[in-house]
């Protein structure tokens, strides 16, 4: 427990990290606010609770899978010195450039049970991986992850070397010099890529629609119930709670990467 | 035994480095112009380039040796390094910096302590909360020192640790240098251009140009024949 805490704030800081804490738990309580306040008024918090919450439970873990496979992918590319790097960060931007439900069509021919990867996978895990919330959140994870790889690469690649190899000389092992400085040193840019992948991953459509298949009370996240009551009034009590969800989750992952120094 | 054996070659487009030299003990100062391969001979050194041909010993140990395959890595040469500007990590403290050089086991708690006694010895205890943005130059060369001999190496490397500084703090600074290294018992090898800085801290000059040694000089000073027992007070800057 200690250790995981020293690692926390070896990484991102104490204060950060309490701040970040802090800016969730108050958007969270504003988002349940003011839908409890229109609900007052317009009767619609029924209605809106089952995708708000759901959004909150496939785009939290899909952030920081795809934040931690982003960080870890982009130091590989960052310093790995093999051929074809370039390419693998080509691929693993493809959800990017692709249209959403281009990309929901290739996952549903990756983890449908009825497909050969699809079936494995199932019988791995223990349960479909399509049609309910593990289904969203990895479409939700596929389309937040290129910002997170992008924004690491860039950030661990802008560290500067001769800091790395000042702490090598001190002895610090390869895996503490990454925990220890590279990772700090990038904090500011991998929390701009965690930032804009956050955001990417509240507000998914297609690739969700087609993997989750906008269940009603069981996949439909608010993007999709936004489209679902285009023509009803708690359209606007949607749009408005995620506005909010998404200012706070640009406000609380960009705290991550403000200096202390 | 020797602090250091030094035989190898390096080739970077035009230049060729090609030395020979021994270190036995005390502080070593290779001196020369720029360009004539004393910083690439640290590096080399350190382990952070490889050579084209030769071997390195540290201590009687063999950390390079190109005929047979052997390149002991950077964190295993026992080595401390002070940079031209320090390289203090800019978003650890001053204390931290210290303490993660502390290679003798113990916690978290002992490694600390250590660290405090070392920046004690450099004059810099006062700096210890402060973050290395915050210091100046000689602050931060202090502190520098404090690292590279916290982890009690087997040989200290100096790469132009004066360079930066006004003459007056060098001078000063340059005294420090001399008497914690000495004090330590820690063989060390320092690079500068600077004859007035080679003659004021070092035991022997090594002098280069050109990628080759031309003299070998040892400085006569009458403290080596009978060095401090302790490390002198210094006064925070």
């Amino acid at each position: 427990m200690k250790r995981g805490r020293n690692l926390a704030q070896t990484i991102l800081g104490g204060h950060r990290a309490a701040a970040l804490a802090l800016t969730a738990l108050v958007g969270l309580g504003l988002g349940y606010g003011v839908a409890h306040l229109l609900s007052g008024s317009i009767a619609y918090w029924g209605v809106v609770s089952g995708p708000f919450w759901l959004t909150v439970r496939v785009a939290v873990p899909a952030t920081v899978i795809a934040g931690a496979a982003g960080i870890a992918s982009g130091y590989l590319l960052a310093k790995g010195r093999f051929p074809g790097r370039d390419l693998l960060e080509t691929i693993g931007s493809l959800p990017i450039i692709l249209p959403p439900t281009v990309i929901g069509f290739y996952l549903l021919e990756v983890l449908s049970p009825g497909t050969r990867v699809g079936g494995f996978l199932t019988r791995v895990v223990g349960h479909d991986l399509v049609y309910n919330v593990t289904g969203c959140i990895i479409a939700a994870t596929v389309a937040a992850y290129p910002f997170c790889l992008r924004a690491a690469r860039t950030a661990i690649e802008g560290v500067d070397p001769l800091l790395e190899q000042a702490a090598r000389t001190i002895g610090l092992p390869n895996w503490r010099v990454a925990l220890q400085v590279t990772l700090p040193l990038a904090r500011r840019g991998i929390a701009a890529g965690l930032t804009i992948g956050c955001a990417r991953a509240l507000g998914e459509y297609g690739a969700t629609l087609m993997v989750g298949g906008d269940i009603n009370g069981k996949t439909r996240t608010m993007s999709l119930a936004i489209l679902d009551s285009f023509t009803t009034p708690e359209r606007n009590t949607m749009l408005l709670i995620l506005v909010l969800m998404a200012i706070t989750a640009m406000t609380g992952v960009g705290l991550l990467g403000r200096s202390r120094a | 035994m020797s602090a250091l054996d030094v035989e190898l070659t390096r080739r970077i487009g035009e230049f060729e480095l090609d030395v020979t030299f021994s270190v036995e003990s005390g502080i070593a100062v290779l001196f020369g112009p720029s360009g004539a391969g004393k910083t690439l001979t640290l590096s080399l050194v350190a382990g952070l380039i490889r050579p084209d041909t030769g071997t390195i010993a540290i201590d009687g140990r063999v950390v390079t040796d190109c005929e047979h395959g052997v390149h002991v890595s950077t964190q295993e040469r026992r080595i401390g390094m002070v940079f031209q500007d320090g390289l203090l990590l800019p978003h650890r403290s001053v204390l931290d910096n210290v303490a993660l050089a502390v290679r003798q086991g113990g916690g978290r708690r002992d490694r600390r302590a250590l660290a405090h006694t070392w920046l004690e010895r450099v004059g810099a205890d006062g700096l210890a909360t402060r973050r290395p943005g915050s210091l100046s130059g000689g602050q931060r060369q202090r502190v520098a020192l404090a690292r590279g001999l916290a982890g009690e190496p087997a040989l200290v490397l100096l790469d132009e640790p004066l360079s930066s500084l006004d003459a007056s703090v060098r001078r000063e600074l340059g005294a420090l240098i001399r008497d914690v290294i000495v004090s330590s018992g820690v063989p060390a090898v320092l690079v500068t251009h600077d004859a007035d800085e080679a003659e004021q801290i070092g035991d022997l000059v090594i002098s280069y140009r050109d990628g080759r040694v031309t003299a070998r000089r040892e400085v006569e000073r009458p403290e080596r024949r009978d060095p401090p027992a302790t490390a002198p007070e210094s006064g925070p800057t």
